[in-house]
């Protein structure tokens, strides 16, 4: 049992007790958000697209989710830039 | 004493309302309370077979509620007990046949009469649910220590917060300490860690509760199990009492257990 314990941190395999507790907690986040990964896909292609008006990013490296805090819930956006893109300068209005 | 009305409830089904509030109400009665379970579970009667008392409906909650009975005749003594009652439910109806504020005029009118109004709530969270619960100030939550209990209690205790019940208290059901111990079930703390709500009991899993349930014999009625000596001791924390938590990881005594402990220990 103990040679059995001791390999399995070796390879760092994980409880299933402490397993279950972090996908709970992972899962209530979006539970109690009410936020479903429907919703969060819709909202990535809203975020881009109107990003996307500014600045010139890149898509594929966008990471969107949602981030547990002591008490709370935060939505975090990571949006790598590629260029600045400026409106056109020096036209008439 | 002022009557209290108490939901017993879990979102997911099969984690043990129906066991925990015929215990509870057999608890509570031999304590001296005058307890009334009503089962709310309208279409699956359950109450009545789990409490021993099936062969003695007349009369249920729905035909109370529909003038067909006066509301003692749908009364059912249990002989065992001189303050026990419960109200059966129908199982040819479906569970629009009572209103949540024909729930809440059933448990007014029984208020008078009681100490305690037990209400065993249907699983789901559906209208069933909702006019179970609508007749109560306070709730049970009854869980596993399983990810799936665990996130419909969540949703349940959202819910009950919502109705403005208070105040809303968790029961852990079916711990196996030697799974906790192993670290292969969520210990008590992971789920009052994720469910932040205040914990009224831990009942470990235990063999009696089945025998209980086949023979009609809550285990309160009795004192030999541990999962009815766990229920006592919530009965006790509901009427105010500070009762320690009994030490359900103690290792079993007995010269069979030692033996098991020398040779399990490889």
């Amino acid at each position: 049992m103990k040679i059995f314990e001791l390999i399995s941190a070796l390879f760092g395999s994980q409880k299933s007790g402490s397993v279950a507790k972090e996908r709970l907690q992972l899962v209530l986040i979006h539970d109690r958000c009410d936020i479903s990964p429907e919703l969060l896909t819709a909202l990535r292609a809203d975020l881009i697209e109107t990003i996307r008006k500014y600045l010139d990013i890149d898509e594929n490296g966008i990471e969107l989710d949602l981030n547990k805090e002591e008490h709370s819930v935060a939505l975090l956006a990571s949006i790598p830039l590629k260029n600045m893109r400026r409106p056109l300068r020096g036209q008439k209005k | 004493m002022d009557c209290r009305t108490i939901v017993i409830t879990s979102g997911k089904g099969g984690v043990g309302k129906t066991t925990t509030t015929a215990n509870l109400a057999a608890a509570l009665a031999r304590g001296g309370h005058r307890v009334v379970a009503i089962d709310g579970d309208v279409g699956l009667r359950n109450l009545d077979v789990i409490m021993g008392l099936e062969n003695r409906i007349v009369y249920t909650l729905i035909d109370v509620i529909e003038g067909n009975c006066r509301l003692n005749q749908a009364l059912i003594r249990d002989k065992r007990l001189e303050n026990l009652y419960m109200i059966p439910t129908a199982q040819s109806k479906t569970k629009d046949a009572v209103s949540a504020e024909q729930m809440e005029k059933l448990c007014a009118d029984l208020r008078p009469d009681f100490d305690f109004i037990l209400i065993d709530s249907p699983a789901g969270i559906e209208s069933g649910f909702k006019n179970a619960a609508a007749g109560a100030d306070e709730a049970l939550v009854i869980t596993t220590p399983e990810v799936s209990a665990v996130r419909d209690a969540d949703r349940i205790i959202g819910l009950l917060e919502s109705m403005e019940k208070a105040p809303i208290l968790l029961i852990i059901n079916r711990i196996r300490p030697d799974m906790v111990k192993r670290g292969e079930m969520l210990a008590v703390q992971d789920v009052l860690d994720i469910l932040a709500v205040e914990l009224i009991g831990v009942i470990p899993d235990d063999e009696s509760i089945v025998v209980s349930s086949n023979r009609g014999e809550p285990l309160t009625l009795g004192d030999s199990s541990k999962a009815g000596q766990a229920y006592m001791n919530i009965c006790r924390r509901i009427c105010g009492e500070e009762v320690p938590y009994m030490d359900i990881f103690k290792e079993e005594g007995g010269l069979l257990a030692s033996l098991r402990r020398i040779f399990s220990r490889g």
